[in-house]
């Protein structure tokens, strides 16, 4: 198939999904079709949707393609839908899901240890957001169980991949700044 | 209610008293008061004066506790610390002798790393939450309602659960080991994995939980920990037919 045929069908794949689109659903689709030129497409239509400025932006998220509206008009649309920010997540569970993030698979102990204090409860909110899983148990005395982020935690933080996170050496820097 | 009152005791906590409220979600934890005290007054992290630092600190502690708030250990722990620190503080160096050569440890040290630690992964959070305030400016299509898979089965009895437990401990015994750890086996840190195992899988098989017991102990609170969870209607068990393996579900979405 042609690039200018395939595209417009990706666009509205990416549309209806309800989850990140990832290169390799796209491939059951087309079985015919290369990765490669799969990619090449994605690439074209996010650039050429992007650079139209509309309402809508294509954004690479969880190894995926996601289609959401622009952050910037987020007051119009609230004031539209009537609705108001969502419940935050607390700080004492932003600071549990960071040392999960940088430190997994990790246990409630080591986590117990960074922290200074128990969060237990904090890990309960987090799981029960789907943010982390359970991804083992530890191959020491008492089999801990292992906590690492889940796919739910990149949609969340809108990341395309772990990698997209700042080093832990960035927040050493700004640890000693701030101190 | 939100999640942030691991520090605290529950019920206070849930008294929901806003002034207290407030100046809790400051100082989660014993670290975080540590952070503050030395913010407060631009101390050097490298150079914190210990007795000082150590007489504030108690002082909060003192009107925490003036406020009738219970406070978890690692509060009393940290203070512990403090003490310990100061005190060695105040013993004269060891002369610098034949045997070791090396700098004298300062006893801070570990404490400093601890905070800075602990700083750095406050950093981070921050940056979650900025992260998190942009993502909550962004609409996508809501995800497509699934229907949830239908549930006929037989709920199983006491004595399905210990005829299960019996084919556990009977296979746990046929496998030889030779480690042996004299150690604390806690039914409330089984009760807490359970949990979080259910709530990361929708149901799983009895010898789910009993798969990586590292002794019989560990077999006996996991079984006693899943007989508390029954008894207090948090899990659901049954069996699609008598006789097999026994399903565990969590009994409905938790208010906590």
């Amino acid at each position: 198939m042609n690039i200018e045929d395939i595209q417009p069908i990706l666009e509205a794949i990416i549309y209806v999904a309800d989850e990140p689109v990832r290169a390799e659903q796209l491939k059951e689709v087309f079985p015919e079709e290369s990765y490669d030129k799969l990619e090449t497409v994605l690439q074209n239509l996010v650039e050429e949707f992007n650079s139209r400025r509309g309402g809508m932006m294509i954004r690479e998220i969880a190894g995926g393609y996601r289609m959401t509206t622009r952050p910037e008009y987020h007051e119009e649309i609230r004031a539209y839908l009537k609705s108001k920010p969502g419940a935050r997540l607390s700080m004492a569970a932003l600071e549990t899901l960071a040392v999960v993030a940088y430190r997994q698979p990790v246990t409630l102990a080591e986590i117990l240890a960074i922290r200074g204090k128990k969060s237990t409860t904090a890990l309960r909110t987090l799981l029960e957001k789907k943010l982390i899983t359970i991804v083992g148990r530890k191959p020491a005395v008492g089999r801990p169980i292992l906590y690492g982020t889940s796919k739910e935690f990149l949609i969340h933080f809108g990341l395309k991949d772990l990698a997209e996170l700042p080093t832990l050496e960035e927040f050493a820097q700004m640890a000693g700044d701030t101190l | 209610m939100t999640n942030g009152d691991d520090g605290l005791d529950e019920q206070q906590a849930e008294s929901g008293e806003n002034a207290i409220r407030i100046r809790l979600d400051c100082f989660e934890g014993p670290l975080d008061l540590l952070l503050h005290l030395i913010k407060k007054d631009e101390l050097d992290i490298w150079n914190i004066p210990v007795a000082r630092v150590t007489e504030q600190y108690l002082e909060y502690l003192q009107l925490m506790r003036d406020l009738n708030i219970n406070l978890a250990g690692e509060w009393l722990v940290m203070a512990a610390t403090l003490i310990y620190i100061k005190s060695q503080m105040l013993l004269p160096p060891e002369p610098a002798g034949a045997e070791d050569q090396a700098e004298p440890d300062d006893p801070r040290t570990e404490l400093v790393y601890q905070l800075l630690e602990h700083q750095k992964f406050k950093n981070a959070a921050q940056m979650l939450y900025t992260r998190e305030e942009v993502e909550n400016s962004v609409w996508s299509r809501p995800p497509a309602e699934t229907l949830e898979e239908g549930r006929e089965a037989v709920s199983a009895t006491l004595f399905d659960l210990l005829r299960a437990f019996h084919e556990v401990v009977k296979r746990f015994e046929e496998q030889s080991r030779m480690e042996m750890y004299p150690e604390e086996v806690s039914i409330e840190q089984k009760i807490e994995d359970i949990r979080h195992l259910l709530l990361v899988h929708n149901g799983l098989f009895f010898s789910h939980f009993f798969r990586d017991a590292a002794s019989k102990q560990h077999l006996i609170a996991t079984f006693l920990a899943l007989l508390e969870l029954v008894r207090t209607g948090e899990i659901l068990i049954f069996q699609k037919l008598a006789f097999e393996d026994i399903r565990i579900t969590r009994s409905g979405p938790r208010t906590a």
